[in-house]
């Protein structure tokens, strides 16, 4: 997507391209049109019983089968929370408070999102990653290694949110299935709305912005039947799973996004990765350059690669300056200054990180550019070190 | 054992430094980073498998920081 400048010290004819849409994308269309209209039509309690009440319920109502019908899940397992994190954090630890007493251990792959491995350790559960080839996928080997059966819950995501590699999550459930029925939390913030949902899990998190849709709505999804306890003060109100009072026109903005993403995922997604798939041809080629992640089995829109002897941070500054917004697990780029322990458990360099993320307003012109001026990047950096 | 003191270097200064002396130590021979940065731990290893140089093991500096020695290779 092509925006003139608005901010930062670059030069106001740059053109801006924004790279960067696996960690929010702009708003779908479709949103947008809903959202607005729902904001006129749906701003009371669903829960009330009046006209407006019930105008409301409606579109939740509304909103909730659209999601479920998109995602291929059941209305009734469908939860609306307030962002991905609070999907994750009460997906993980509803299985985990339901979980038998005597299996206090949370099993998770070692690259799982830190909204995850931090509401494991928040669990007081015991917990115990699970190593990942150089590529970034579980171990299923390791897995099998484990003690599954003294699992209250095994957490492996869909897909990985920095490298991209997609995760063999219907072969782990199959494990944990063997080793008497331990549930599966997935976090499918990654891929949900691109790729369809995988097999097996008992719980499942999603985020709208991560597709099109607005910030602020997470998506919680448990099975029907599933062992899940709600973790945190219930909210008498809304229900087994309840959160509070919804946020009505977001939740239908994102169902509408949703719906919009998966018609055109076909399309979108191989015209995404194509455009990635140029991108790692170029970018393997480049000196001391190496690209990150499953070449093949991964999401269509986003890649990662690390460049020896260059500082991210001093990196995604020159780019940005250069009109061009991307992302970075550099450890300069992080308030902790610990490199990202998902390129650390993958093995790969994690200086010089930079993910280039696409959507469906990339244009190839956009990612021709953007090639054009990140050798030069790259070695003006190493020239000035 | 030749030993680069990069006690008060950050990421990615430790692996640059390595990159500038390996030259200077004979082929077979060793050369050793001291560095508190921890992206040294991953790095070290991931700067020896693209540049084709043998990662030989991290130790303690008498300091107890971290040293992480290398192999040159070719």
């Amino acid at each position: 997507m092509s925006t003139p400048a608005t901010a930062g010290s670059s030069p106001e004819s740059v053109r801006r391209v924004y790279l960067d849409s696996a960690s929010g994308e702009s708003l779908h269309p479709a949103a947008k049109q809903a959202f607005q209209a729902a904001l006129d039509a749906a701003y009371a309690d669903p829960r009330r019983i009046h006209h407006a009440g019930r105008a409301a319920r409606l579109v939740l109502d509304n909103a909730r089968a659209a999601t479920a019908e998109a995602l291929g899940v059941r209305a009734d397992e469908v939860t609306f929370t307030g962002s991905g994190t609070e999907a994750v954090h009460r997906g993980l630890l509803g299985l985990h408070r339901a979980a038998r007493a005597q299996r206090d251990v949370i099993l998770h792959s070692a690259v799982e999102h830190s909204a995850v491995l931090l509401a494991a350790a928040w669990s007081g559960a015991a917990t115990q990653p699970v190593a990942v080839e150089p590529t970034g996928r579980i171990r299923l080997d390791d897995l099998d290694d484990l003690h599954v059966t003294d699992a209250a819950v095994v957490a492996c995501q869909s897909a990985n949110h920095e490298v991209g590699t997609v995760q063999p999550v219907a072969e782990v459930a199959e494990v944990a299935e063997r080793a008497g029925g331990v549930p599966v939390f997935v976090d499918a913030c990654a891929s949900a709305g691109r790729l369809p949902l995988p097999e097996g899990w008992t719980a499942l998190a999603a985020s709208a912005h991560k597709w099109g849709g607005p910030p602020g709505v997470g998506i919680l999804v448990v099975r029907r039947g599933a062992r899940w306890r709600d973790p945190f003060p219930e909210d008498e109100r809304a229900g087994e799973h309840g959160i509070g009072f919804e946020n009505v026109p977001a939740i239908l903005a994102a169902a509408a996004a949703l719906q919009a993403v998966v018609t055109e995922r076909e399309t979108e997604n191989a015209r995404a990765h194509a455009l990635i798939e140029w991108i790692r041809r170029v970018v393997s080629g480049l000196p001391d350059v190496e690209v990150v992640g499953d070449a093949v089995d991964r999401l269509p829109h986003l890649v990662t690669f690390s460049c020896l002897y260059v500082d991210g941070e001093a990196l995604v500054t020159e780019l940005d300056r250069l009109g061009f917004e991307v992302a970075s697990g550099s450890a300069c780029t992080t308030s902790t200054l610990e490199p990202s322990h998902v390129l650390a458990a993958m093995g790969a360099l994690t200086h010089g990180n930079v993910r280039v993320s696409v959507d469906r307003n990339t244009t190839e012109d956009d990612v021709g550019r953007f090639l054009t001026v990140l050798p030069d990047a790259i070695e003006r950096l190493r020239a000035r070190l | 054992m030749r030993e680069l003191d990069c006690r008060g270097l950050v990421c990615p200064a430790p692996v640059i430094e390595l990159g500038r002396h390996i030259g200077e130590v004979e082929e077979g021979g060793l050369l050793a980073v001291v560095t508190a940065d921890p992206a040294a731990r991953v790095d070290v290893p991931a700067w020896c498998r693209m540049t084709g140089h043998e990662y030989v093991g991290e130790e303690a500096a008498e300091d107890g920081v971290p040293r992480y020695v290398v192999r040159r290779v070719g």
